[in-house]
């Protein structure tokens, strides 16, 4: 296959950034969209030019660091998919396919296709820590958690942070990662103690960071690789609403 | 405190701000629509009707004090949604400084994403609207206290004006579409079982209030109702 990728390049955090024609020869319909992109950086490498920069790390699509808009879409717009995890068969012989970072205040570009999505962490960290035993392993089902609890947990606890809800909102909100971030631990045992601390935390931080707001119109949960649902951001607004009206009184 | 604070500051406080005005108005439209059908009894009840609404509370209290006091609360509620709604754009709009060269949309439907249009429409519509049946000011032969002469005269003598009614229901009908079930996102009403409950009832709320509102001038048009 040949194709022709229009690739966003920008040298660093400051300078200002334009769409770069490549046409990228020899691409095999197994390879995945990045090796499409190792492909082109040994053609650029092998002229003496820059390689492009983009994020990747395990490409098994469950680590969250690779994440590009292909041709309007957040990881490329398929179901469930991480840019990793997209493949060149998806793509037809001589497509002209368009690539960009995740667009958004709260993530600045750092290189090409590279941004920084610190902000995702320190809304993380303004989440705090919950109160756990240490010391020897509990019993195993020692805390009884209903089974359908136990399976949402485990959808919000999915994300893997990736950016994609906020790549693809149209007001670039982190909403869906938020929500899935305090949903899962608030639906647990283990997350009650400091559940109300967290939510409000986690909101303030969101909110600093520069993120748009939800208008739920559901981009971001189409666009999720783990497909994690708009129910969570209703969870997380009644969590919000519930631990102001109650004060948010638990010990800071 | 710190944590209503947190909740003013937050896009999920201005959301609720929004949500919640946005109800007591969806209630309105919904009585409006109820209280526009009463033409088809013909102008005696169409009449009684308003002046009912105008004398409604008497003689407890002082004539128009009920109709005052709805109109303040519609109007306060007004002016908090569209206030958060500008609040809201500005900060949505700055969230994304440097726009994709190439956008496309994987599920947005045409309702969530001209909201803030839509809105906007109807903003004016009302102001329009309140000059045209209410005031009086901008219809040609209005007569106070004779509202069914005024809606049949109002959209006979200016029938592309009854075409801006068709239009600013459509608008609203919208508006609701996607409007109603927002609300119910945003207070945290919806959970995976009573979610197409809600986009029910906001499908619904779009389609019945359109055509109930609609109706009217296209009766009047039709030349059933004179």
């Amino acid at each position: 296959m040949k194709i022709t990728v229009n690739v966003w390049r920008q040298k660093n955090a400051s300078s200002k950034g334009r769409l770069e024609k490549y046409q990228v020869d020899h691409v095999s319909p197994d390879m995945s969209f990045l090796e499409m992109l190792d492909t082109l950086n040994q053609q650029l490498m092998a002229k003496g030019e820059v390689p492009i920069a983009f994020d990747h790390d395990c490409r098994e699509g469950i680590c969250g660091s690779c994440g590009v808009v292909i041709n309007g879409l957040a990881h490329g717009g398929q179901l469930a998919t991480t840019t990793c995890q997209l493949h060149m068969r998806k793509f037809k012989d001589g497509d002209n396919i368009t690539v960009e970072p995740w667009r958004a205040n709260a993530f600045p570009v750092i290189k090409d296709l590279m941004v920084d999505r610190g902000s995702f962490d320190r809304i993380i960290q303004a989440g705090g820590f919950i109160s756990a035993h240490t010391g020897s392993a509990p019993d195993a089902n020692g805390t009884p958690i209903p089974k359908e609890n136990a399976d949402l947990a485990f959808e919000g606890a999915q994300c893997i942070g990736c950016g994609a809800c906020v790549a693809a909102c149209p007001n670039a909100s982190a909403m869906l990662f938020t929500s899935a971030k305090v949903g899962h631990l608030g639906l647990l045992p283990q997350g009650q103690p400091e559940r109300q601390q967290r939510v409000l935390k986690m909101v303030a931080q969101m909110d600093t960071e520069g993120f748009g707001g939800c208008t739920n119109i559901g981009e971001c949960t189409a666009a999720c690789p783990k497909e994690i649902g708009l129910h969570f951001i209703s969870r997380l607004n009644r969590d919000l609403l519930g631990a102001t009206l109650r004060g948010g009184s638990t010990v800071d | 405190m710190a944590a209503a604070m947190t909740l003013y500051r937050s896009t999920i406080g201005k959301k609720a701000i929004m949500a919640v005005t946005g109800v007591i108005l969806y209630g309105f439209v919904i009585v409006h629509m109820i209280g526009n059908l009463k033409i088809f009894e013909g102008p005696k009840g169409f009449n009684e009707y308003s002046h009912f609404l105008r004398v409604v509370g008497e003689p407890a209290l002082p004539a128009g004090t009920i109709l005052w006091l709805i109109r303040i609360v519609l109007t306060v509620a007004l002016i908090l949604h569209v206030s958060a709604a500008i609040q809201l754009t500005r900060i949505d709009s700055a969230g994304r400084p440097v726009a994709y060269k190439k956008v496309k949309r994987k599920q947005a439907s045409f309702a969530s994403m001209t909201l803030r249009w839509g809105g906007t429409a109807i903003f004016f519509f009302v102001i329009y609207h309140l000059m045209h049946f209410t005031i009086g000011t901008v219809h040609p032969q209005f007569i106070e206290g004779e509202p069914y002469h005024n809606v049949v005269s109002g959209f006979q003598l200016q029938p592309l004006m009854a075409g801006v009614y068709l239009l600013a229901v459509a608008a609203l009908g919208t508006h609701l579409y996607h409007g109603v079930w927002s609300a119910t996102q945003t207070l945290g009403l919806n959970n995976r079982r009573n979610d197409k409950l809600f986009r029910g009832l906001a499908v619904l709320s779009g389609i019945g209030l359109f055509v109930g509102f609609a109706a009217i001038p296209v009766v009047v048009l039709l030349g059933i109702i004179k």
